[in-house]
């Protein structure tokens, strides 16, 4: 099916968040670390409430806090102020500072004033303070994300000696995913440094205690200690030509890169594997080869329902192009697949995929909700998959909206969404095939008691 | 435990009751580097303009500022709902550069074609007032192009605090006012100011006054119509609630057209009272009185006992509460007090110097009062002084979950009608359901008090 691109100048709901909320998250996933954003009172207020629906945990981002004065006489004294504050109060180990759109247009020269600072407090213990540009008239909180992953490990990141143990940058997943991964380098006896990781900061338990910043996270030495491992896997095909941590490592460290896409689906995660099985020089322990096979009776079982469906898959590109791959392999079309971001990957990337399965998709970069809803609403679609964002086109359009990603404001345990490897597939292939039994059975006349 | 430190320059914004001599400062930019809970000017406009359901909101600027307030807020429509919608002009690098206006008149005109609104108002955030777009011009230009009104909101994050934005958004409402026709407007007519109908709440509190035989013109903003805001200068009364969004409209309104206003407030059993009384004696005909006494009455009558049930349970727990205006927690305290409950954390965002005397005065002793706080202090102040419920909005939803302590938001994105007779009873079940709940047994924190 073929449907003509819709063309606005305004942006209508936005499938995509700004630059600094993605260092903001990354931020909270090192241990002891503070965001702190420099601009105006609403960027951190907002991007707080935009968290925190999500997590519904606490998150705490600072801001230098503009008026006036600072817009046209530079913020330097807000900013230098506001690391004294915030090391009197969070006590971190790391601050990162992110320019807004505002500090980034009026053009404050933050690493003079950060080297300021240090001379002004020359003689304290500071905390390491990194700056990440976000400026948000350039890309989406995918790009503050990775800017914010390779600002600190470039910053941090050492050469010393060789370690046993894998760096993985995950990209924007869930604690889940991230507890996931943790398990998965213990069973292939792998030390491992995940960046960011906030699978304890923003998913924790109830506090005896008020933690002004939220145990866990990657340490600053484990950050330190990336140059050392024996490869890194950074995850996600949007990466593979950029310049990131990953890149970084290799270049400056010689640490093998390993560029792969998410691990959902078979095809991918079997990739995802292999990878792991060669840096490790470890078997695949069986109790994931047991998973691998569970799945696969699982797509027989469940084959049938699910064969030819037509879907919507929306949001990030990299988790848009891993689902597309699961969905195709299932025997479901992905027929429209959109993201807000324009760097171009999924139209690079997807075409290759659905060739494989002789099928023609329709792809859209740097579309917005009311662009995905209007032209999508032509083709018929069985469901969609991606963040809670859509859910009013699902309610439009009649179809069941199977939540994935991020954010998730209208129901609980997001975070808890396991995405990744046979064990995150297992669920969602479990979620979509049930959510379309589901519509069967509440549409038929009968009511069917077996599936 | 290592007791959280509060900054120096912070101090001055803490009152602790009993204290002497009351030297409470506020109304101040928040402190570089604190975590404040409050937002920008922008956010003051947006949600004071938000509830306006038939006309077009476009966010001039990068696209952030408008996918963060996209749905925001619980505000119902009872007929378009083109305010639910989230419009930017999504500004790039090269517009930051050249200029965004020819992006903004091109978005604009290609949205009002496409959407049909009764007016639009134009957001200009941060990085408008640092390039230099002249939207107002843009503005007058699409307006005669179209034939709507098309309004600049200037609400530049950084040009002060929420209250600035209050403000701006007012202005803006302010050039509605006064281009419609009042002829069919009666004697005893009012305008409601400051209620933004989350929930319904609006139409509530409407309903009251259609029952006391009051005629409602315009409701700014809640479920708000472009076409009543512009005859809204027919009204004999404005109404106005949650003050500090509204007040500088009503004070324009008053200089403009002679309307006078009075103050009121429609959370909890007395101010709700009060205020439909206030505007049956500002009438001062005798049916309309009648009929408020016979209205408040069997809504007492038909509350008390529920309430008493409740305060029966409640009695003796104690409340923080914290939030945008100091006008809301006046109307808390006196609502918890019914429901036994005391009030020992206070604070606001945006209160200024009267509303923290009064607040001084309302309060027992002991009562913690703040001005513009953060996560550490509210933290500290609701462990130190152990309460059980913390009303507030949804940032500080997981400081009071976190230590174990119930919750109830009071903020724009609920779901619950809380205004009027009725949310008074929701307000109950709310605070009791929370604070009842069998699920704070596992919270570590309550060892502490002896609670298994």
């Amino acid at each position: 099916m073929k449907t003509t691109e819709n063309l606005y100048t305004a942006t209508r709901n936005s499938c995509k968040l700004c630059a600094p909320l993605g260092a903001s998250l990354v931020l909270r996933g090192i241990e002891e670390a503070m965001p702190f954003l420099h601009g105006s009172q609403g960027c951190s207020t907002y991007i707080r409430r935009y968290l925190i629906n999500h997590f519904k945990e606490p998150v705490d981002i600072a801001s230098s806090n503009f008026s006036e004065k600072e817009a046209i006489f530079g913020g330097k004294q807000n900013l230098i102020s506001g690391l004294e504050n915030i090391c009197k109060q969070y006590q971190p180990k790391l601050i990162g500072v992110a320019t807004t759109c505002l500090t980034e247009t009026i053009g404050d020269d933050v690493d003079m004033i950060l080297r300021e600072f240090f001379l002004k407090h020359v003689s304290e213990s500071l905390p390491e303070i990194v700056h990440i540009s976000t400026p948000s008239y350039i890309g989406t909180h995918m790009d503050g994300f990775h800017a914010a992953v390779l600002a600190i490990v470039s910053a941090i990141a050492r050469k010393e000696k060789k370690l046993k143990q894998i760096g993985i940058f995950p990209g924007l997943v869930s604690p889940a995913d991230i507890r996931y991964l943790k398990e998965l380098a213990a069973d292939f006896d792998l030390g491992r440094v995940i960046l960011p990781d906030y699978s304890e900061t923003l998913d924790g338990g109830p506090w005896k205690e008020y933690q002004k910043i939220p145990q866990g996270g990657t340490t600053v030495e484990q950050i330190a200690s990336l140059g050392d491992s024996l490869g890194i896997i950074e995850l996600g095909h949007s990466l593979k030509t950029r310049k990131t941590a990953g890149a970084f490592l290799e270049n400056d460290f010689s640490v093998p890169r390993f560029s792969l896409g998410l691990p959902i689906g078979i095809k991918l995660t079997d990739l995802f594997f292999n990878n792991l099985k060669k840096i490790s020089g470890k078997e695949i322990p069986r109790k994931y080869r047991s998973a691998r096979a569970r799945l696969i009776d699982a797509y027989t079982d469940g084959h049938k329902y699910i064969f030819g469906k037509k879907v919507l898959v929306y949001g990030e590109e990299d988790l848009v192009i891993a689902v597309a791959s699961f969905l195709f392999e299932i025997g479901a079309v992905p027929v429209f697949c959109a993201t807000g971001a324009k760097t171009g990957t999924l139209k690079k990337v997807l075409p290759e995929i659905a060739s494989a399965y002789g099928k023609e998709i329709i792809i859209r970069e740097g579309y917005d909700f009311e662009q995905i809803g209007e032209e999508s609403a032509k083709i018929g679609l069985d469901f969609m998959l991606g963040n809670s964002k859509g859910y009013y086109l699902a309610r439009k359009m009649g179809v069941p909206l199977i939540r994935i990603g991020f954010p998730i404001h209208d129901r609980l345990g997001g975070q808890r969404i396991l995405h990744l490897g046979y064990g995150g597939t297992q669920q969602l292939f479990d979620r979509i095939l049930n959510a379309v039994i589901e519509r069967k059975q509440e549409t038929s006349p009968v009511g069917y008691s077996y599936m | 435990m290592k007791k959280i430190q509060i900054l120096e320059e912070r101090k001055e914004q803490i009152y602790l009751k009993g204290e002497q001599p009351f030297n409470m400062k506020c109304e101040r930019h928040s402190i570089a580097g604190s975590v404040s809970q409050r937002a920008c000017v922008f956010c003051g406009s947006r949600v004071v303009l938000y509830p306006i359901v038939d006309a077009l909101h476009l966010v001039h600027g990068p696209i952030g500022c408008a996918a963060y307030t996209w749905d925001i807020r619980g505000a119902l429509s009872s007929g378009p709902e083109l305010h639910r919608l989230s419009f930017s002009t999504d500004l790039q690098e090269k517009n930051v550069i050249f200029g965004g206006e020819k992006k903004l008149y091109k978005a604009l005109c290609e949205l009002i074609d496409r959407y049909k609104p009764k007016a639009a108002f134009v957001y200009a955030t941060c990085i408008i007032g640092i390039i230099g777009d002249d939207i107002d011009e843009v503005c007058r230009k699409v307006s005669k192009e179209k034939n709507i009104p098309v309004l600049s909101v200037h609400s530049e994050g950084f040009k002060g605090t929420k209250k600035d934005g209050y403000r701006a958004a007012c202005t803006a409402l302010a050039s509605l006012v006064g281009t419609g026709t009042v002829d069919n407007i009666g004697k005893y007519s009012i305008n409601i100011l400051g209620d933004f109908n989350i929930a319904g709440e609006t139409w509530m509190i409407k309903d009251y006054y259609r029952r006391m035989g009051v005629e409602v013109v315009a409701t700014i903003t809640g479920d708000g119509r472009i076409a009543d805001i512009q005859k809204a200068h027919g009204a004999r009364l404005n109404v106005v609630q949650c003050s500090g969004s509204m007040l500088p409209l009503a004070k324009m309104m008053e200089k403009e057209y002679g309307i006078p206003f009075i103050r009121v407030s429609y959370f909890g059993i007395e101010d709700m009272v009060e205020a439909l009384n206030k505007v049956a004696d500002f009438f001062g005909k005798k049916d309309i009185c009648q009929r408020t006494y016979e209205l408040t009455n069997s809504e007492i009558c038909r509350l008390m006992p529920v309430l008493n049930q409740y305060k029966e349970k409640l009695k003796g727990k104690k409340a923080a509460i914290y939030v945008g205006g100091a006008f809301k927690a006046f109307s808390l305290i006196k609502a918890l007090h019914y429901l036994g409950i005391k009030s020992v954390v206070v604070g606001s965002q945006t209160g200024n110097k009267e509303d923290y005397q009064r607040l001084k005065e309302m309060c027992g002793e002991g009562t913690i009062i703040v001005d513009d706080a953060n996560p550490l202090e509210l933290s500290r102040f609701i462990m130190e002084k152990d309460v059980d419920v913390f009303i507030g909005g949804v940032k500080e939803r997981p400081l009071a979950y976190k230590l174990g302590i119930g919750y109830c938001d009071h903020n724009h994105q609920r779901q619950i009608a809380l205004a009027g007779f009725d949310g008074m009873l929701n307000f109950a079940r709310e605070v009791y359901a929370s604070i009842m709940s069998p699920v704070w047994q596992f919270m570590p924190r309550r060892e502490n008090r002896g609670e298994k």
